[in-house]
């Protein structure tokens, strides 16, 4: 326990850091209703990610790496040029997360999930019912074919000359 | 200069359309953007068809991006595998060029339709860049490229509920590509490295490590949900039913398949099948993924009354058939696997292609709508047949070969539940495409339709399906070609003779 308190806990400080931002960014985009939010989550648990990478290239006291006289110790330069990467990543996904909740909003006056959801609900509903309709109309005019009039030239030609 | 041409072709077919994506932009004419887009698309295929040939002579191609030396720089590396899938992706991407063209007119304005060539064609690169590297790292951003331009063009989709599924597919898209970049980082944290061939060296040593085994688990969950594999399936009937058609044909038949394959990449040649099949249980928990997904998907199409929600149902079936096959880890299992990723490929893109060329003519999708087209559009609705009887697996055509070799690898390896399941499934399959078949053959057509098009679709759709089924039908008929560069693709990945 003594060794948790002063080793574990400071030593791991950022993975403990990353792991609750990650679970406040995930339960975000899980929970939340409105779009901009659940877009907001998924920053956060990008954010996360960001700094596990920062975090594991880091060496306590280290600087730059740039050559100087002495003997420095550097920092692992690679996970902070990959995470600059992945930043442009995310970048790009929240605006064309934005851009499409702009369209969300132009289109169904609401970035409540859940409205959008009746809204397209109400139209699907509908859409299904009719369709039903129609199939099952479909159907019938068949039926009606098969016992109708309209095989009467078989009728004629199996009739005896 | 050819030679320059040949030794800079791994790197070029990803900066073809890379390119050539901004340029349609530059071009700013719907026609020169679609000029620009079948060029690139083209010159890609025969790339990729060549460097297929180069793989098979020399076994793997290996190209050092800015002639860095590997693994410290970007590796590109082509063997049959990757050419195999590269082939499948360029050559959908290629024959949805004339299919596009008026496609994309009858349900995009005219103003934008630049803008979704130069989608089509940056999400090509991410899913070429995907296939030909060597790099963990850069999979991911190409993977993130392909799917941002995805996103975009199923947002573009003619009805307002393609936004939403978009933005569904954005949100479960990005979690799955984030979860991919945590699984990157955990193996990169433990090896030092990104190369996947260093990675494969140097994973073995820390094998142990509860930081390996959660890097493998965030890959593979990444990695599933771009796939659709059954949980993570919810965003894919959105996306597909609403996207505008061509989109439908294109990223049906590629996107998926290309997340399997970057699947298999990582647990087969970066982990390794021992690790991933024999310490840890995966192939079970995937075999059963796999096996609810070919029921549960087959058994929701059936009830769908849209016939292109009907086909993206369908391909949650049929993603359980490919996963199936490369959860077995068997050279029998996965050349299996790897069979039917592209044969399905090329049915789905087929059907499709058919079925947005009768929404060119119908403007709806619903199976209500399609009644009686048999006789109004006979080539088009005999596409759609011959390509559903590739899906159900009749004889002498693609789908036969890969369920045929599928059964033939789960009988070896003794697991003939799955194997009673794949039937059924195939089973449902006649249901739900006989449903669409009875509707444009057996149903009249309705007095009182006003469809928005008359006659057959435009030739340029007509050439691209019936390219798709005339593959199809090839492969059914001689399946040899096919059927050894999968073996020889299964045995670089797990072993045995090829």
């Amino acid at each position: 326990m003594n060794q948790f308190l002063t080793e574990t806990l400071p030593g791991l400080f950022n993975y403990w850091i990353v792991i609750g931002l990650m679970m406040i960014g995930f339960y975000t985009v899980i929970a939340h209703d409105n779009l901009v939010k659940k877009l907001i989550g998924l920053t956060v648990f990008q954010s996360a990610v960001f700094i596990l990478y920062i975090s594991m290239g880091f060496i306590h006291g280290s600087t730059a790496p740039i050559i100087i006289d002495g003997d420095p110790v550097y920092a692992h330069p690679l996970p902070q040029v990959l995470i600059l990467t992945a930043i442009v990543v995310g970048v790009s996904t929240t605006a064309l997360g934005l851009a499409l909740i702009v369209r969300i909003n132009e289109a169904y006056g609401s970035i409540e999930e859940d409205d959008v959801l009746a809204a397209d609900m109400a139209t699907s509903e509908g859409e299904e019912a009719r369709e039903e309709a129609r199939s099952e109309q479909a159907e019938a005019a068949e039926g009606h074919a098969a016992t109708g009039a309209d095989d009467g030239a078989e009728a004629h030609e199996s009739r005896p000359a | 200069m050819i030679t320059a041409f040949f030794n800079q072709m791994p790197v070029l077919v990803v900066v073809v359309p890379l390119l050539a994506a901004p340029l349609c932009v530059l071009a700013h004419r719907a026609f020169a953007a679609w000029l620009i887009y079948c060029l690139a698309s083209w010159l890609a295929f025969a790339m990729a068809f060549l460097l297929f040939v180069e793989a098979k002579i020399a076994g793997e191609v290996s190209y050092a991006v800015g002639n860095w030396a590997p693994p410290f720089g970007i590796e590109l590396v082509i063997d049959t595998y990757s050419a195999l899938v590269l082939l499948l992706v360029t050559g959908v991407a290629a024959v949805t060029g004339p299919y596009a063209r008026k496609s994309i007119a009858s349900e995009i304005a005219i103003e934008r339709e630049y803008l979704v060539f130069a989608l089509m064609l940056l999400c090509l690169a991410g899913l070429i860049g995907i296939t030909v590297t060597g790099d963990a790292f850069n999979l991911f951003v190409f993977l993130e490229i392909s799917s941002l331009s995805s996103y975009a063009l199923i947002a573009m989709g003619p009805k307002r509920r393609a936004l939403l599924s978009s933005f569904q597919y954005l949100i479960m898209g990005t979690v799955g590509g984030t979860f991919l970049l945590i699984g990157i980082g955990l193996i990169f944290m433990m090896t030092g490295t990104l190369n996947m061939a260093d990675l494969a060296d140097r994973l073995p040593e820390v094998y142990a490590t509860r930081t390996v085994q959660a890097g493998l688990a965030f890959i593979v969950v990444g990695l599933s949900l771009k796939a659709a594999l059954m949980p993570a399936h919810i965003w894919l009937p959105n996306a597909y039913t609403y996207a505008p058609s061509a989109i439908s044909a294109f990223i049906a038949a590629t996107a998926t398949k290309v997340a399997v394959y970057a699947l298999f990449r990582f647990v087969f040649t970066v982990f390794g099948v021992g690790y991933a099949f024999g310490t840890l249980p995966l192939g079970i928990v995937l075999l059963a993924l796999a096996a609810v997904s070919m029921i549960a998907g087959s058994l929701a199409s059936i009830f769908q009354t849209d016939v292109k929600r009907l086909l993206a149902w369908s391909s949650v079936a049929q993603m359980g058939y490919i996963v199936a096959g490369f959860a077995l880890a068997t050279p029998a299992g996965v050349s299996a696997g790897l069979v039917h990723l592209l044969n399905h490929g090329l049915i789905k893109g087929a059907l499709f292609m058919a079925v947005g060329a009768m929404v060119w003519r119908v403007r709806a999708s619903s199976i209500n709508d399609l009644a009686g087209l048999g006789r109004a559009m006979p080539l088009t609705s005999a596409a759609f047949v011959i390509g559903g009887l590739s899906l159900i697996g009749v004889p002498a055509t693609a789908g036969f070969i890969s369920k045929w070799a599928l059964m033939s690898a789960l009988f070896d390896a003794q697991h003939y539940g799955v194997m009673a399941l794949l039937l059924v499934a195939s089973l449902l399959s006649i249901i739900y495409v006989g449903r669409v078949i009875e509707a444009l053959y057996f149903r009249p057509l309705p007095d009182d339709v006003s469809h928005h098009k008359h006659g057959e679709a435009p030739l340029g759709m007509q050439v691209a399906t019936w390219t798709l089924i005339a593959v199809n039908i090839v492969i059914g008929v001689h399946a040899t070609p096919e059927l050894e560069a999968a073996a020889r693709a299964a045995a670089s990945l797990v072993g045995g003779a090829p």
